[in-house]
């Protein structure tokens, strides 16, 4: 039987015995890892940055780990098995980001913040109101994202292990918020590292696998592996041009370029990729991580196009609509293909491999998603506004793990509810939200003098209450039959992704803020941002 | 524009940022950071935005075959992966070379003192 077949006759297949026995490796594996990782963790430090000592090349590695979910894993190969050129689109934005993080961000930042991106932003600022606002950025980007997450392992184990029901569904939800909470809880920043670098070694290992059996059966010419794409699409030259997926009307133009503006500066302001740039010693450690993350995802997002074109040329469109909508499952069929076919051995082995992959890619990334959110509620809101700055060491870490508890409940509530949503517009979501409430308040703080409180403010609270709003009234939320809520009809904004007009707002917001602002920007603290932001002097 | 202040060993006063910050030696050092890291933000950003133009508004001439079933989107794609390789590895190198050394003299001056 094939895995479409196998998927149509609902819960059956020789290979789940196969992927949940790898799985059920992985998570044991990565909680002997944590454990520990745990038994050395000791002080905040430990907690919140894995004690900065991770070399370049490690928390690159981990970078690499966090920044590929998921989505670009199954849903890029599947967009691009589906729609061609256009599913290559996302990758490219996705990757020229990290030139923003890498070229304005990242040194700065590890020079001058000890644990949470609030630490730069309150830095010039009146502290407790702009914690307390970077905080609730920090937590709603990464709720957004954590969501998407989880609705993505719901909708996976569907698809993989043929689990149908809505109770085994909901099991697997709460599972995978169990281990997350206990990959943070107990083995903080540290863990956490660790479990993501793993991750990213596997996921590179089995695209690399595929990568070159696809090749090898192409004799390593890329023109034949898209004519045969292109043919079997049934689509012809057009399958290898821009516009099947976004070039349909004029509305659907714009709208990819305000999802191509929310992707590539969206990465730059997502806090659970900027706390890892904690966990190195010095900047020049965290320039080769990103270094080390441009060349690990760049080579990645490269072979998303073997395995994308790959699906497309070997596989009959019908069949990967048939397995999953979006094309979700074109990666796992792809390996089954490839490793001899429905029925095979390896076929049978290579599609373990890569779903249990892919599962090990969903643990890690909300592993970090939910690190970031407990940090910075615990480090911005709990100590330094709540306790005014007035908390022991001890009590923060506590509080750190409480929050953990917290947030993870709540993103298994939520991944129950969220079972059905549509998951691509949640990350989409993510990053438009980063882009605008985060980034300009990143960007003035750290290179514009005049910047103050208020505009602090206006531009991340603007930022975020823009995009949130515009996404409400879209058709991600309802109008549409893809929609949340397919029977309503409140989208009275017609693009999906909110990028376009709230990212120009956040930054105008930001500028206006502080122009109108009757406080004096303060001289004195811009002073020493800046020396220490450049210099390293003074760094955690 | 003053010197760097180096302060009397023995006195653990913080140093005082603001002279640091108008002082030659690291009004230049921001101008090796800014002058690169700001006209290269742009130039990517824009250069960005023109492929996503390109792709959105001039189907036919992205369709134009360049090598077998190779055409000018694949190329241009491929392109946007070569530059941001390209400028990581010239950011890195002109750190090392222009930033680094600057940084660290400021540094270790200003840590003595304090």
């Amino acid at each position: 039987m094939t895995l479409t077949q196998q998927l149509a006759a609902g819960p059956a297949g020789a290979h789940r015995p196969l992927i949940i026995s790898l799985f059920a490796v992985f998570v044991a594996a990565t909680l002997a890892i944590t454990v520990w990782a745990g038994r050395q963790t000791r002080g905040a430090e430990d907690f919140y940055a894995g004690g900065r000592r991770f070399s370049g090349f490690q928390n690159g590695l981990a970078i690499s780990g966090d920044y590929m979910s998921a989505a670009s894993f199954l849903g890029i190969a599947g967009a691009i098995a589906l729609f061609g050129y256009d599913g290559f689109l996302y990758s490219i934005g996705f990757l020229v980001a990290w030139l923003v993080a890498l070229l304005l961000v990242a040194e700065p930042l590890r020079n001058s913040g000890r644990f949470t991106m609030g630490d730069v932003l309150a830095y010039r600022m009146r502290r407790r109101p702009v914690r307390t606002a970077a905080g609730t950025s920090t937590i709603v980007v990464s709720i957004f994202y954590l969501l998407a997450q989880m609705a993505g392992a719901g909708a996976l184990v569907t698809l993989l292990l043929g689990i149908t029901s809505e109770t085994g569904k909901i099991l697997v939800v709460v599972l995978v918020g169990i281990v997350m909470i206990l990959y943070v809880t107990i083995g903080g920043m540290k863990g956490t590292t660790w479990v993501q670098m793993v991750k990213a070694v596997l996921l590179i290992a089995g695209t690399l696998l595929i990568t070159f059996l696809v090749a090898l059966k192409f004799d390593f010419n890329l023109s034949a592996l898209l004519g045969k794409a292109a043919e079997n699409s049934g689509k012809g030259a057009a399958f290898l041009q821009p516009g099947l997926k976004y070039g349909a009307t004029a509305t659907s133009k714009i709208d990819f370029i305000s999802l191509g503006l929310a992707l590539v500066l969206g990465t730059a302001g997502l806090p659970h990729i900027l706390i890892r740039f904690y966990t190195v010693p010095t900047a020049k450690a965290a320039r080769k991580s990103v270094n080390w993350a441009i060349g690990i995802i760049g080579v990645f997002y490269l072979m998303t196009i073997a395995l994308g074109f790959g699906a497309a040329a070997l596989i009959k469109p019908e069949a990967l609509t048939a397995a999953n909508k979006a094309g979700n499952t074109a990666a796992p069929q792809l390996a089954e293909v490839i490793g001899g076919g429905a029925g095979s051995t390896g076929g049978a082995v290579l599609l373990a491999v890569i779903s249990a992959v892919a599962f090990a890619t969903i643990l890690a990334v909300v592993a970090g998603l939910t690190l970031a959110s407990s940090s910075s509620f615990a480090h911005d809101i709990y100590v330094n506004v709540l306790r005014k700055g007035e908390a022991t060491e001890k009590e923060e870490i506590a509080a750190a793990r409480w929050a953990t508890v917290g947030i993870g409940a709540v993103a298994i509530v939520l991944g129950v509810f969220a079972r059905g949503l549509n998951v691509a517009g949640l990350v989409a979501l993510a990053f438009a939200v980063a882009a605008s409430a985060n980034l300009p308040t990143l960007l003035y703080s750290l290179f514009w003098k005049r910047f103050t409180t208020q505009g602090a403010l206006w531009s991340i609270y603007g930022g975020l209450a823009s995009s949130v709003l515009l996404v409400l009234f879209s058709p991600v939320v309802s109008g549409k039959e893809t929609s949340m809520f397919p029977a309503a009809g409140f989208d009275v904004f017609p693009l999906e992704n909110p990028g376009l007009i709230s990212i120009p707002l956040g930054f105008l917001l930001g500028w206006l803020g502080s122009l109108l602002s009757k406080e004096e920007p303060d001289a004195r603290k811009y002073a020493e941002l800046e020396v220490r932001a450049l210099t390293g002097t003074g760094a955690h | 524009m003053s010197a760097v202040p180096t302060t009397d060993t023995g006195t653990h006063e913080p140093p005082d940022y603001r002279q640091v910050q108008s002082s030659a030696e690291f009004t230049e050092l921001r101008r090796a950071h800014r002058s690169f890291a700001f006209p290269i933000t742009l130039g990517f950003l824009l250069w960005y935005l023109v492929y996503v133009l390109l792709s959105s508004y001039a189907g036919g001439f992205m369709a134009t075959p360049v090598l077998g079933h190779l055409n000018v989107a694949f190329v241009l794609g491929i392109a946007q992966f070569a530059t941001t390789f390209l400028i990581a590895w010239w950011y890195s190198r002109h750190a090392a070379a222009a930033l680094d050394p600057k940084a660290e003299a400021l540094k270790s001056r200003l840590e003595a003192g304090a």
